[in-house]
Order: C-alpha cells, then structure tokens, then sequence
C-alpha cells in the first residue's frame, strides 16, 4: 500500500487542523490586543508554562468544536483495505490519505482521535462543573457549620473516598444496572444540587429587592428544570437536550466519584475562611448564614477552587479514559480515548500495530498536561497577589 | 493517643460495615444475579430454569439476612436437596458444613468464588502477595527518585534545575499508568524489543529484569511526579525558613545547609503524601495488572467484578478499604510522631 511518508504525516495533519489554527491565531491576537483588560487570562500569558497550557487546552477545545471539519471520515466508518494500515497510508480506491492509519476494525485513527476529543471535552468538564456544585453545596455547610453536620457529611464523603475508584466503577457502571433506576435516582439527585444552588444564591442576596429576585428565580427554574428534564427523564418537550443512557450512567458515576474529593477542599476552605474578620463582620450584621456562605466566603475561595477544577478535568478526563480502557459504559463503537486505547493496546495490536493504542493515548495525555500547566501557572499567579 | 486510635479504629470498622452494605446491594442487584446464574448454570437455561436456581442457593432470601449471613451474625444454613433429604452442596468446588452454623467474614470465612471454583480465602492470599511484590518494588523505585528530584528542585526555587525538573514532574503526574504502559510497551517491548511486554512469566517462571521491569516502571511514573512536587514545595519553603538564613549566615557550605538542616524537616510533609499514596496505588495496581497480565490483587479484582463473583467482590473491597484507612490512620500518627508540633486530638 502506498504511503505519504513521515513529511506527508506532518504537513497533511497541520493542514487538517486549520480551523484549530485560525481559531488559535485570533484568540492570541486578541490576548495580545486586550491583554490589560483581561485580568486572569491575561496574566496566564505572562509565564512560558501558562501559555504553554491555555494552547494544549484552547488546541483541543477547538478541535472538539471543529470536529466535523478536520475529520475526514465519520469515526464509526469501516473501509475494509484500510485494516490495520499503516500510518499515512493512501487507499487505493479513493485516494484518501489515513494520516495516522487504520485500526483493526478498518476505521481511520486520526478521525477517532478528533471525535474521541469531543465526547471527552463534553463528559469531562461538565461532569466537574456538577461535581463542583455538589462539592460547594455540601462542603460550604460542613465547614462553616461544623459539628453534627460536618461529622456526617464527612463520613459520607470518606466512605466515597475509600471506595477504590475502578471497584466504584464497577459496580456503578454496568449494563446491568442500566435496567434498574439507580442511574437515574442518583441523576436526579445530583442535578437537583445546581438548581437548589443557584436558587439558593439568587434568594439569599435579593431577598430585599423582588424585582430582582423574581426573575432570577424564574430564569433558573425554567432553564434548571429544561435541563433536568431531558437529561434525567429523557422528556425535553423541544428535543434538544437529551442523553444516552450509558452515557448518563457515565456522567453520574464520575460525578458521585469526584464530589468527596471538591467537598474536602471546600470545607478546608470554609473551616479557614471562617475565622476571617469580615465573616464576623457579616455574623454581627446579623446575615443569614446561608447569605455568608455564598456571597461571603465563596467568592474568596475562588482562587483555590479555580486551580482545583482545572486540575480535576484533567482527572476526570483521566477517570473517562479509565472506564474506557475497561470498557465499561462506553459503547464498543465509541470513538473516545479510553476505549480506543483498549482496542489498541491488546498485547498482540500493539506489537504490530502501535499507533493504534498510541495516538488515543498522547491525546489523553497531551490534554491533561495542558491542564495540568494550566493550574501550575494559574496556581503561581495567585500566590503572586 | 490512645483514645485517638481507638476511635479511628472504631470509625474504620464502622466504614467497612457501610461500604460492605453499599457493595453487598449491588452486586446483589436483580441483573447481577440473573447474570450470576446464567454463569453457573452454564446451559440454555429458561427464566424458570434461572429462577429456581437462584431460589434453591439462597439468592432469594431476604436481603438482610443474607448480608448477616456474609457478615457472619446469623447462621448460614445448608441447602436440602427435597427430593433425597440429604444436604446438596451449592457448588462443587466449596465444602459446606452439614449443619446450621455461624460462618461469616467475623469467623474467617469469606465464601466462595464462583468464577474461580475455588474458596476466595485459597485465591486471596496469593494474590496479594503477588501485589505485595509489584508495591514493594515500585515504593522502592518511587520514593528515593522522586524525593531525590523534589529535593533538588526545591533547593533552589526558580532556577532552571528547578523548571526543568518541575515540567518533568508536571508531565509525569498527566501519565495514567494505561497511557506510559502504552508508550513503554511500544518502546521497550515493540521496537526495541528488550523487555517483555507481559509480566504473566513472573508469577510462574521467577521474577526477571526483563520481565517485571515494565510494571514496576509504569506505575511509579504516575505516583513520581506528585510526591516530587509535594516535596519541592516543602523543601522550598524550609529554604525560606530562617533557621536555614542563621545557617548560611554562620558561614557553612550549601550542601551541608541542604543535606543537615534542610532535609529533614523537608521530609515531614512527604511522608503523609507518600502514605496517602498507596490507596492511590490500588487503582494503579488494578490498571497496571490488567494491562501486562500479571495475576495479583488488581486483576482478581477485575476479573471478580466482571463476572459478578459476589464474595470475592465483597472481599477485595473489604481488603482494598482496610488498606485504605490503615495508611491514613498511619499516615496521621507517623505525622505526629514526626512532627512535634502537631498534636493528635
């Protein structure tokens, strides 16, 4: 089979990812053109390794985006002579170049691997951002509060966190249990948490002032109970919000794996924040507890917590790939990274046919490191104010 | 102290009871039973067929019981066969007594595996020895290289020994093990074909370089990088410390600030980091076992999950939970042991 060779590889990828590069080169430039203004990001791009990292993850951001674009093929498309072709292999028939090869069933791997990167970019920050909410909601109270609450509340959250995550998995996310309604009982218990959280933040600050509160509420509760119900009953009346069941299943046990986790941090937060000067100021005030949990104490942890959730999507991304590499939960089709690296790194595939487990692979990771510089850079500017 | 342990004793226990419960009710789900007795029956057996069996072993006894039974506060009872009268054995490969008895995990008796055909306590122990033998060596390789480069970076913060050392760090902890036993594997065992993709050869023919290498190497790449940057910033903020200012300034050498003051008060942090490691570990031993073959506690884990092996399930989370809270009982009291500052309450 012809091949393009290694130059071939290298310049029909870059080309591929074009809108990837006009995307990246307009958010530079206005970067650069808004720097002043843009506080945070702006100064991300003080430091190599911040740069470094707001790249990788803008990189894949716009890839999952673009992902109909750069794929040449749909990930789920079989081209018999393309099993097992080698990277940058031509097919014959059609001239089609499979930059990074063919797997074993005959699919393109360059393809699966932009597919790969939209359910992963999908699952991964979605599943933190409920896990976060979930965390706040709890760990606020149990810090704050401290006593019975917190005595409870952290029980629970250490029987989560003693459970080994793959044994959690297991027994979480499995065909079987798809049948009864544990997934959705625990959906609809945990996507409750950001409706409640939100309310909760609108009516602790404008109790005072309904013709704010109003329609806070009502946006929250109309858009909240949109959301909730096509995700958890499947009966979203305009159809646009709805989700497999396994991959419903996925999302609830990654985020019922990572809440414990952002609980310890926001309590440790809270029991610290507590003792400040303007929580008592707020106390003598005579404000609701609730009011200095959220408006008080919350705004103040942000710091931390904005390291800690970028650091955790990258775990997650890490707990996604995990389930996937066991195959649990995710369709045998799947294009995403985890189950491709299981496809590829069967002993006798990846002797032969290395990049087949390879190229899921540096993709996971590349995502990940770029998280992880992300909350390194993040984490140094804050210690610098 | 005493009280302190006592009551986190008190709390472990009362944790293993919880999850043994939450682990008990699924894998007694109604899928993951009928799963379980299409398994055993290992025929084209009808509903009916499925549901007689599952109602002839017990399976359909009421819950709590059931879980007594396991946990060994209520009598386990054996199976009558109706039509001779005589005790039916459940399974061929587990013994059972005659009789009525208390036999639970409180008496020593974790059941029988029935993906294995064999009592769970003749499979467990092996295979966490085998485990033992994979943790030993990767603590062995882990901890001097990663609080060797957490202390050479965190000596001089912000020089380039430092970044370097920190982004090497940084990428290592973006590692899972599936992905470096990936690239290692491609590496080592494809291209340049000088270690064994598999570990299975260890457990039968002798641990061997070439062999056991892989694993070893593939799960302390993960732990490396977050116990080194653990212990740089705990070597970096010891550097700032002013004990460390008073020593420099009485004149002594560098190497000598670093290897007699700095270090060991350096290495408190870490300790507790390192300990809290190990259940990490446990996730990493179940990834690493799976992907080179080798036949210890993470694939028994796996292996019991996937075919719903009720006890062995039952008894690896109760192992995987003990090991959990043991180090993090140690980790708190070695803190204040090595700390004097710290005071357990």
């Amino acid at each position: 089979m012809e091949s393009v060779g290694i130059f071939g590889i290298i310049i029909g990828g870059l080309a591929r990812f074009w809108p990837v590069w006009i995307a990246l080169v307009v958010l530079i430039a206005c970067v650069v053109k808004w720097k002043r203004k843009l506080g945070l990001l702006g100064h991300l791009f003080d430091s190599m390794i911040g740069i470094a990292g707001v790249l990788i993850c803008c990189f894949w951001l716009f890839t999952a985006i673009f992902a109909d674009i750069i794929a040449p093929l749909d990930p789920r498309v079989q081209v018999s002579i393309m099993k097992n072709a080698i990277p940058g292999a031509v097919n014959p028939e059609t001239g089609m170049v499979f930059l990074l090869g063919g797997d074993q069933l005959a699919r393109d791997v360059f393809s699966r691997m932009v597919y790969g990167a939209r359910i992963v970019l999908t699952i991964a920050p979605a599943a933190t951002l409920i896990a976060l909410l979930v965390g706040i909601t709890l760990g606020l109270p149990a810090g704050y509060f401290g006593r019975r609450v917190d005595q409870v509340l952290s029980f629970l959250a250490n029987l989560v966190l003693a459970f080994p995550v793959i044994l959690l998995f297991y027994l979480l996310v499995t065909p079987g249990i798809m049948e009864t309604a544990i997934p959705y009982a625990m959906a609809g218990v945990l996507f409750l948490v950001p409706i409640v959280f939100f309310c909760t933040l609108f009516y602790t600050r404008f109790t005072a002032r309904p013709e704010k509160l109003y329609p806070y509420l009502a946006v929250t509760l109309i858009l909240g109970s949109w959301i909730y119900a096509g995700l958890v009953f499947d009966a979203d009346p305009l159809g646009i919000v709805s989700i497999e069941p396994n991959e419903l299943n996925i999302f609830v046990a990654v985020v019922f794996a990572s809440s414990p986790g952002v609980f310890r941090i926001v309590r440790g937060l809270a029991m610290d924040i507590k003792t400040r000067d303007y929580v008592a100021a707020a106390q003598t005030r005579g404000e609701r507890p609730w009011y200095i949990m959220l408006w008080e104490m919350l705004p103040n942890a942000r710091g931390p917590l904005i390291v800690d959730t970028c650091l955790r999507i990258g775990y997650t991304t890490i707990l996604l790939g995990t389930l996937g590499f066991f195959g649990l939960g995710m369709g045998p089709e799947s294009p995403d990274w985890g189950t491709a690296i299981k496809d590829g790194s069967q002993v006798a595939q990846l002797r032969l046919y290395f990049w087949q487990g390879l190229t899921p692979a540096l993709a996971l990771m590349s995502l990940v490191l770029g998280l992880n510089l992300l909350a390194d850079s993040m984490r140094e500017q804050s210690l610098k104010d | 102290m005493i009280a302190f342990i006592t009551r986190r004793v008190g709390v472990i226990l009362l944790t293993m009871l919880c999850l043994s419960f939450v682990v008990f009710f699924f894998v007694n789900l109604d899928p993951n039973l009928r799963k379980l007795a299409i398994f055993q029956t290992e025929m084209r057996a009808t509903d009916q067929d499925l549901e007689s069996w599952l109602q002839r072993n017990g399976y359909r006894d009421n819950f709590f019981l059931r879980f007594g039974r396991w946990v060994g506060v209520w009598p386990k009872e054996p199976v009558i066969d109706e039509a001779t009268g005589q005790v039916a054995q459940r399974s061929r490969f587990c013994n059972e007594p005659p009789e009525a008895r208390f036999s639970g995990v409180i008496q020593g008796d974790f059941g029988c595996s029935t993906a294995f055909r064999t009592p769970v306590s003749m499979r467990l122990p092996e295979a966490l020895r085998a485990t033992g033998i994979l943790m030993f060596w990767v603590t062995i390789v882990m901890v001097p290289v990663s609080l060797l480069i957490g202390v050479l970076a965190g000596m001089r913060e912000g020089s380039k020994l430092d970044r370097g050392l920190s982004v090497g760090s940084i990428v290592s902890t973006a590692t899972p093990e599936y992905v470096s036993g990936i690239i290692f594997t491609a590496v080592f065992a494809s291209w340049l074909g000088v270690l064994n993709g598999s570990a299975a050869t260890a457990l039968t023919k002798g641990f061997t370089f070439s062999n056991f290498t892989l694993p070893v190497m593939t799960m302390a790449i993960y732990g490396t990088g977050y116990i080194a940057r653990m212990t740089r910033a705990s070597m970096a903020e010891v550097m700032t410390a002013q004990y460390i200012r008073t020593a420099r300034l009485k004149g002594l050498g560098f190497g000598k600030i670093v290897l007699k003051h700095a270090l060991r008060n350096a290495l408190i942090a870490p300790f507790t980091v390192i300990m809290l490691q190990f259940p990490w570990m446990l996730t990493g031993v179940v990834v690493v076992e799976s992907i080179f073959n080798y036949k210890g506690f993470g694939w028994l884990l796996v292996q019991a999950a996937s075919n719903n092996d009720i006890d062995l399930v039952l008894a690896c989370g109760l192992i995987s939970v003990v090991l959990v809270l043991l180090t993090q009982l140690i980790s708190d009291v070695g803190y204040a042991f090595l700390n004097p500052r710290i005071r357990v309450s």
